[in-house]
């Protein structure tokens, strides 16, 4: 049973590495603060998540585990409300959301055409 | 598994060394300041990597969160136009690289004088005494007891440099964000309980386990500190509350100092406590400094001597 449990954890924690490696990739690679917070909040917020799954199934008792959730919990709450923040501000200041112009999509250039 | 650590601890130390770089001559503030913050995140995790939770814990509260923070609302305070640090002059660059030299070198000197150390330190000694101390954690029983007088000093540091920073200037109020949010002061009150929760558990926790009155006194800080930033504490500003906050910053110092005088009092001994006694002054001591660490963390952000 707990080895079980362990490996559940352990394919829990490698499935929110690879959620936080996506959400990293979109920090890098997205146009602008908008979409580059999208990723983030989204993509890191879901793999912490899983993470403090994982880790709760390892965990030595119930105390540890409800201390994992605890820390998603705070983590979702924090990362959302600075994610409106930063978000906010950025309009605030002037910055406007990139509107789909981008040429490789064969999608976004019909619908500049039509325009 | 051994290699496995082995190449973490290499990843560990290699990033701290870029991010020391990056943080020093980057040439954009913001950036330098990220980079400040993550240093001591992952210094945070050097520590746990060198079995030393306690410091981990401090690390990180203060190191990324406090004086991040503070190095944010800084740089937000700054005029819009000097994003650039400044270049070094031409002359100024050999000047440069022989410092970075030097500190180089004492570096190596450093961890070649560590690496000679006997080991495994004091550790023996500690446990040997642990008894004597009235608290069960090594870490608690040194800072608190077997070497008071050191934590004593950092607190009279501590409170120098609220001093210093309240003669620089009046107080400033927080910056108002960009756009009136209800999320941001709902944001601190939902988080209030858990700002004074959390240093209580680390209290509690600090006479048996990694915990204690710094990292408390940080959890509590930054939670002073965003009722500051979130302009929800107009209280500390005013003229009558004054002396409260005096005799607040300074309880965890007098009260420290009366243990120590009580103790010569009754044993002669300066800093030495009856065993009999020894917890619950300790005790005391702990939630007295952690208040006062917290307010004096809070009197930092405020930039000046509030109600004056």
């Amino acid at each position: 049973m707990t080895e079980a449990l362990h490996w559940l954890g352990c394919g829990f924690v490698v499935a929110g590495i690879l959620f936080f490696l996506a959400g990293s990739l979109g920090l890098l690679r997205f146009a602008d603060v908008f979409s580059r917070l999208h990723a983030l909040t989204k993509a890191d917020n879901l793999g912490l998540g899983l993470i403090c799954l994982g880790l709760a199934f390892q965990a030595s008792g119930l105390a540890e585990a409800v201390k994992y959730l605890l820390i998603w919990l705070l983590m979702l709450v924090a990362s959302g409300i600075g994610a409106t923040l930063i978000a906010s501000t950025a309009l605030a200041c002037g910055l406007v959301p990139r509107k789909a112009d981008m040429p490789t999509s064969s999608t976004t250039i019909k619908r500049s055409v039509e325009k | 598994m051994r290699v496995l650590a082995w190449g973490f601890d290499v990843f560990l130390a290699a990033g701290l060394l870029w991010l020391a770089w990056q943080a020093l001559f980057t040439p954009r503030r913001f950036s330098a300041v990220v980079n400040f913050m993550a240093f001591y995140l992952l210094m945070a995790l050097v520590w746990v990597r060198l079995d030393a939770p306690d410091i981990a814990l401090a690390e990180a509260a203060i190191g990324a969160g406090v004086t991040g923070a503070l190095l944010l609302t800084a740089l937000g305070r700054l005029p819009a136009g000097s994003s650039a640090g400044a270049d070094p002059r031409h002359w100024q660059r050999p000047l440069q690289y022989l410092a970075m030299a030097g500190a180089g070198l004492g570096v190596l000197w450093l961890a070649w004088a560590a690496y000679h150390l006997p080991r495994p330190g004091l550790a023996t000694e500690v446990t040997a005494v642990l008894d004597a101390t009235g608290v069960s954690h090594a870490v608690t029983a040194v800072l608190l007891n077997l070497r008071a007088f050191d934590t004593l000093l950092e607190i009279v540091i501590m409170l120098a440099a609220v001093v210093l920073i309240w003669s620089l200037g009046p107080p400033l109020r927080t910056f108002a964000p960009a756009t009136a949010l209800p999320g941001l002061p709902a944001l601190s009150h939902l988080l209030h309980p858990l700002f004074l929760l959390v240093p209580a558990y680390l209290l509690w926790r600090g006479t048996h386990a990694p915990g204690g009155a710094f990292p408390a006194g940080a959890v509590m800080g930054a939670g002073g500190i965003l009722l500051l930033l979130t302009d929800t504490a107009p209280w500390i500003y005013l003229r009558r509350h004054r002396m409260l906050l005096h005799l607040l910053l300074t309880a965890g110092m007098a009260l420290f100092l009366a243990v120590a005088l009580g103790g010569m009092l009754m044993t002669g001994t300066f800093f030495t406590i009856p065993l009999l006694l020894a917890p619950m002054l300790i005790m005391a001591v702990e939630v007295t400094t952690a208040l006062s660490i917290a307010l004096m963390l809070m009197a930092f952000y405020l930039y000046g001597e509030p109600g004056r």
